[in-house]
């Protein structure tokens, strides 16, 4: 994973319309920043969907996105996430070679990241493991010396600790 | 409500009173809207749309010659009325051709709304003729677009559609409509109303923060008022000029701003930025405290960004939270609607000290007024633009084009009232003078209209004197024509080491285009005819008249702050 200069994320909630994603990813394009992440999923009220967007962007302009994203007439709330302590997750398929030799290897290193075996075969092992970008970044730098085959990650969720709303 | 379908063929039962297809939908969800007159041009996709309009005798259709001039006729109309322009045209090039004219009311915050037919919906996607992805390309150009894809979502589409386009800060909104979708025989509900949980515009000001505006002005030493477009939109125009009287602060306007307050009032400096009058550009980058009112700091205006105004506190009001710190810190910002925000500011402000300020603004404005010299034989630009301010009073509707007219027309027209100055600001897009005048005077058909524009810009869009012949409308087109494309050719000579790139023009010769399209046509190369054949143009009834002024080909535009510069480096002279 390469090292981003000034990540921001930025929690959005938007009515579940056609065209939502593509209005909110071209706004975020135009303004002339990279989005390093991008996940999106319904949240309890299915005509609402939640996009935690990890964008690299200086703190101080994180602010001008969320409001600039809260033109978007489909879009109900956008929060900069800025000093609210978070709980952020990541989930992450590692698919990685595998011999008789280095099996037990592997599977002592996941259970250390608490990571699960989901799939063998005789030359592949394919992973999850779920947690902080960081963990996963450092889960996955283990693995390089085994021969990664394929790697999908889901990009970052975010939720504001406690009462607060995100 | 269920979808009904029908299938084509005579229908055995009488429809309902309340039966109609998609397009004639349509029609009567824009008659809902107070809808009286449209812009456009027809096609195939949207045939079905035009056969209603056949039988809506209270809707005129102005048939335009090309879309661009539709769009920008809805702008020019929308401007002079401060209602919502509208403009239609067909799927594919149709719709493409509206591209510049909503990227210009993008910019310029003004109330537009589009409607564009596109290929039926089972063919979408697939490449079809004339099948463009419209709703893809405009999403960037407009506040809010749709496709609708039953007719029975129309009457809310084009609700949304307005409420959108002409509340809030004012922006374009398009409604892309397939064609078998307003042939479709539905039973719509005009009664339903927008449904937009996520937009709801902030007009009040925040008290708190108003109070402060307040006791930041009274407290002032070297106060000024920087004043945009917004003022306009929210028709601020008594709340500002009462704040001004009662407290005697300067007005600085933004080219946008132009009639937002009168320019004949001795508290108003006229325009500032690139091109605006020194003294303003001396007093905004002099002041301590700087009230922006519907104003988004565009380069224009500011320059290099760190050395624009560095001693000031800034108090921004805008209805849009996001222009607010985008380009420049405010120290007090209040989001809101800006006649809401000036009435309860206006009260608040105590008067301030500020003999001396004026002393200093006075002495700038002395020393630096906007002047012109006549070369013999030659004919001034500015010239032109100051006999059009005399003989108009300043109370004429103008729309001009874009390039170094335009600034000349922005220094020398002095606005008396609002909505009188419609130009591309933002885009800067030429092409829009002649067709925006055109809209601002099937808007205002009462008032004086002209259009200004350069020798360049006109031949973008002139194919449409035929719609003003046709129309009859009284409208003189006034071409300052300098044989170049002159605000490039001004940069060359500047910046590039006078190496005249593809900026100098052969023209036609535009009285006579004119008189061929039907229009009246007057060409004048003498300084001592220019009057007579203003005047002349001005009081042409049912026919527009060009007046082909050949000017000053070498002509600068000047005051000038160079792009990306400071006040320190402003060209007054060359």
């Amino acid at each position: 994973m390469s090292e981003i200069a000034h990540a921001a994320t930025i929690s959005v909630l938007v009515q579940n319309a056609p065209g939502v994603l593509v209005r909110v990813a071209g706004l975020i394009r135009r303004r002339g920043v990279n989005i390093h992440s991008l996940s999106v999923g319904p949240t309890e009220d299915p005509s609402i969907s939640r996009m935690t967007i990890v964008v690299d962007t200086a703190p101080e302009r994180t602010e001008q996105f969320a409001k600039q994203l809260r033109k978007v007439v489909e879009v109900l709330r956008a929060t900069a996430i800025d000093s609210s302590p978070t709980v952020d997750r990541e989930l992450a398929l590692i698919k990685v070679n595998v011999t008789p030799g280095t099996r037990l290897e592997i599977m002592e290193i996941a259970n250390v990241f608490r990571a699960n075996v989901v799939d063998l075969t005789e030359k592949t092992m394919t992973l999850e493991v779920t947690g902080k970008g960081e963990k996963v970044d450092a889960f996955v730098q283990l693995l390089v010396k085994y021969g990664i085959r394929e790697v999908a990650r889901t990009g970052q969720v975010t939720l504001v600790r406690g009462a607060q709303a995100t | 409500m269920a979808r009904q379908v029908i299938a084509p063929g005579p229908a055995k039962t009488a429809p309902t009173r309340r039966q109609m297809n998609g397009a004639q939908t349509l029609i009567e969800s824009l008659r809902r809207v107070g809808v009286k007159l449209l812009f456009g041009h027809p096609g195939g996709a949207s045939l079905p749309i035009y056969d209603a309009l056949y039988d809506a005798q209270d809707i005129r259709h102005v048939l335009v010659r090309h879309e661009q001039v539709a769009a920008h006729a809805a702008v020019g109309y929308a401007r002079a009325s401060g209602g919502v322009g509208v403009c239609t045209a067909t799927s594919g090039p149709g719709a493409t051709n509206l591209v510049t004219g909503l990227t210009d009311a993008m910019m310029d915050s003004v109330a537009v709304v589009a409607i564009t037919g596109q290929v039926p919906r089972a063919v979408i996607g697939n490449d079809a003729f004339q099948e463009a992805d419209v709703t893809g390309i405009t999403m960037p150009i407009t506040k809010y677009n749709t496709l609708v894809m039953h007719p029975t979502d129309i009457p809310r589409a084009i609700y949304s559609a307005f409420h959108l386009a002409r509340t809030g800060r004012p922006g374009p909104v398009l409604v892309d409509i397939p064609r078998d979708v307003s042939q479709e025989i539905c039973e719509p509900d005009f009664d339903t109303v927008p449904l937009l949980p996520g937009y709801r515009p902030v007009v009040e000001g925040n008290p708190n923060q108003i109070t402060e505006a307040a006791d930041a002005l009274s407290a002032a030493s070297r106060p000024i008022i920087y004043a945009g477009g917004g003022i306009l939109s929210s028709g601020a125009t008594p709340e500002l000029t009462a704040l001004v009287d009662a407290t005697g602060i300067p007005v600085a306007l933004t080219l946008m701003g132009k009639g937002a307050m009168d320019e004949m009032h001795p508290r108003c400096l006229g325009m500032l930025g690139m091109h605006g009058s020194a003294f303003a550009n001396w007093a905004i980058n002099s002041a301590d405290v700087i009230l922006a009112v519907g104003v988004r700091f565009d380069d224009r205006v500011t320059g290099r960004l760190k050395d624009f105004a560095p001693h000031a506190r800034f108090i921004h009001v805008d209805i849009d939270p996001a222009e607010i710190g985008k380009n420049k810190p405010a120290h007090i910002p209040i989001v809101g609607d800006a006649k809401q925000v000036l009435a309860a500011l206006g009260p608040r402000v105590r008067a301030p000290q500020i003999e001396a300020w004026w002393k200093q603004i006075e002495e700038w404005r002395r020393r630096n007024p906007f002047r012109y010299r006549q070369r013999d034989g030659r004919i001034s630009h500015q010239y032109v633009c100051d006999l059009l301010n005399r003989l108009t009073g300043g109370r004429a509707i103008v729309a001009t084009d874009v390039g170094q007219h335009q600034m000349w027309m922005a220094q020398w027209y002095r606005c008396r009232e609002p909505r009188t100055f419609i130009t591309s600001g933002g885009l800067g897009a030429m092409g829009f003078g002649f067709p925006a005048a055109m809209g601002a005077k099937f808007a205002r058909p009462d008032k004086q209209v002209l259009a200004l524009v350069g020798d360049g810009g006109f031949q973008m869009t002139l194919q449409d004197l035929s719609t003003a012949v046709e129309h009859e409308l009284s409208l003189p087109i006034i071409i300052l024509n300098n044989g170049a494309l002159g605000m490039v050719r001004q940069w060359q000579t500047f910046f590039y080491r006078g190496r005249l790139s593809s900026s100098i023009l052969r023209n036609p010769d535009f009285a006579a285009v004119a008189q061929a399209f039907g229009a009246r046509g007057i060409r004048v190369t003498r300084p001592d005819e220019v009057e007579a054949a203003l005047t002349t143009a001005l009081a042409t009834e049912g026919v527009p008249c060009v007046v082909d002024v050949h000017c000053d080909p070498e002509e600068n535009c000047l005051p000038m702050i160079p792009s990306g510069q400071s006040v320190a480096e402003m060209i007054l002279d060359e």
